[in-house]
């Protein structure tokens, strides 16, 4: 069943520094599905988001997207290789010096001798699909969060990527643009035949609407499977993320010497 | 004892070399892509342009008036000393000779550095802090071809252009000045003018000298931009760098220069 895996992540190792970020990591993103990697804050799941982009390099492991081993690329072939790949920023990213409109179009006029009439119209298109054509020419500074982030996803899906890659697209939203923002995800993927692995930690939203669970925890997969077998899942700190209890196998307090000695020490 | 001043000057050499030498090291090897990644800024000229205007044409005020008043103190202050010996016609070859050779670089410079200067730094440094480049990047766009050459090309081509409107608008300024207000004689004003300022000697020695500030002032404020920490102090410290940095380069590249051409060491 290799063939069928669109991403796969093999016996990685990372650290920054001294510090080891990810340890021997494996997963398998299947074509087509929705995968989401979660955990909680600092677990590693935006360096492993990082690693399968490209933007850094594993210690040890491979990583293949569409069958190549991204961390062997050269510059050329990582860029040709992202060309394929979407990505959606924590919060947007959006080049704050452009409009909506030349956001979008950025990618085309980059990569593409397409003519500027084709562009308008394709741009349009995309900016359709979420809902912002009206907005084509407002600048990033007045567009609201919500907005901006849905701009920022047309913006990637502008050259209809094989494999998208969202970084905490739920962070800072109200509830409406956050539905809007899912229902989007789980709608592109489908209409564009395309593969997308979500990192977040908003458990309610994600396990809507993803196809996989892979769970991570210092740095390491935990716990994998569908939404309904992550519900079900006896593992107790995935449990307690999962149900956010405050106190658990992930403790309330941050490593401290004693309570009473320390407030008796002077 | 000679532990301790041992063990002094190895902290200081760790300092000098990391501190320093280390970042001159990825500097130069900023420029080298810089130059390398330059075919878009050139192939897409407009990309250019457009900074040309933002470090270029957004400067012209401040160069413009600065200019005048600098010229007007030449005027007013050259006068004073000239006319001691009697030789106040000469005011003319003064103001001209100091704003061609020197004044017209070096204040354009400093001025170049802290208006545009600092704005591309801190533009770089927030598009950095704001994951403007990494997205960038990840749409398989270099930024350094994309974002900085063309900043550093427009900083190199505005500069000259600067410093010969900052020269012009002083001579103006010193012709208002010792022509109009004091009185000197008009005709020899511009007559020695004329006679003693060399094409070859002075005003291509001063071009020389304000693009060499040009390229000075825009790699250290692309460099610094790229390189700053992407939180608000690592840019505000970076654009801090940016102006204290370009000034220190002018001034001493100018006696570099200065040396060099026209004292013929």
């Amino acid at each position: 069943m290799a063939t069928s895996n669109l991403v796969e992540v093999q016996n990685v190792t990372f650290s920054y520094d001294q510090r080891q970020v990810l340890k021997d990591i494996n997963l398998a993103i299947p074509k087509g599905k929705v995968v989401a990697i979660m955990g909680l804050s600092g677990c590693g799941k935006t360096t492993l988001l990082r690693l399968i982009g490209g933007a850094l390099l594993p210690d040890q492991g491979e990583i293949r997207v569409a069958g190549e081993v991204i961390n062997k690329l050269d510059d050329e072939g990582l860029f040709a290789l992202r060309r394929r790949i979407g990505m959606l920023f924590q919060f947007g990213a959006l080049f704050t010096d452009m409009s909506s409109f030349d956001n979008v179009a950025f990618q085309m006029r980059e990569h593409t001798q397409l003519p500027e009439a084709l562009i308008r119209d394709l741009t349009l298109m995309k900016l359709q699909a979420v809902g912002l054509r009206g907005a084509a020419d407002l600048m990033p500074s007045e567009l609201s969060g919500g907005m901006a982030r849905r701009v920022a996803l047309a913006r990637s899906i502008a050259l209809d990527p094989m494999l998208m890659l969202y970084d905490e697209p739920f962070t800072g939203l109200d509830p409406i643009s956050l539905g809007v923002i899912g229902q989007l995800i789980r709608r592109l993927n489908d209409s564009l035949g395309a593969t997308s692995i979500v990192v977040t930690h908003d458990v309610a939203e994600a396990l809507e609407l993803v196809d996989y669970v892979y769970y991570m925890s210092a740095g390491k997969v935990e716990f994998q499977g569908t939404p309904q077998e992550v519900r079900a899942a006896t593992l107790s700190s995935l449990r307690q993320f999962v149900y956010g209890e405050p106190d658990g196998p992930v403790p309330f307090h941050y490593p401290a010497p004693d309570y009473r000695q320390d407030l008796l020490a002077q | 004892m000679t532990q301790r001043v041992l063990e002094l000057m190895r902290a200081l050499g760790a300092r000098i070399v990391n501190a320093w030498i280390w970042r001159l090291g990825f500097a130069c090897r900023f420029l080298w892509l810089i130059l390398r990644e330059s075919g878009p800024s050139f192939r897409r000229f407009p990309l250019t342009i457009r900074e040309v205007y933002f470090s270029g044409v957004l400067s012209l005020v401040i160069i413009l008036v600065s200019g005048l008043f600098v010229g007007m103190v030449l005027g007013l202050q050259g006068y004073d000393t000239l006319a001691r010996y009697g030789s106040s016609e000469a005011l003319g070859v003064l103001v001209s000779l100091s704003l061609v050779r020197e004044l017209g670089p070096v204040v354009a410079g400093l001025l170049f550095a802290s208006r545009a200067g600092s704005a591309i730094t801190a533009e770089i440094g927030l598009m950095k802090a704001t994951e403007q480049l990494s997205a960038m990047e990840m749409m398989a766009v270099d930024p350094i071809a994309r974002v900085v050459a063309p900043r550093f090309w427009g900083g190199v081509l505005s500069m000259p252009l600067l410093a010969a409107l900052f020269s012009a608008m002083g001579v103006f300024g010193g012709y208002l000045v010792g022509v109009r207000l004091i009185g000197v004689d008009e005709g020899s004003f511009w007559s020695q003018m004329q006679a003693a300022v060399d094409f070859r000697e002075d005003i291509v020695n001063g071009v020389i000298k304000s693009f060499v500030f040009g390229v000075a002032v825009s790699w250290i404020a692309v460099f610094e931009g790229y390189d700053a920490p992407p939180t608000a102090e690592g840019v505000s410290g970076a654009t801090t760098r940016t102006v204290v940095t370009s000034s220190l380069a002018i001034l001493a590249l100018d006696f570099v220069l200065t040396a060099l051409m026209f004292r013929g060491l």
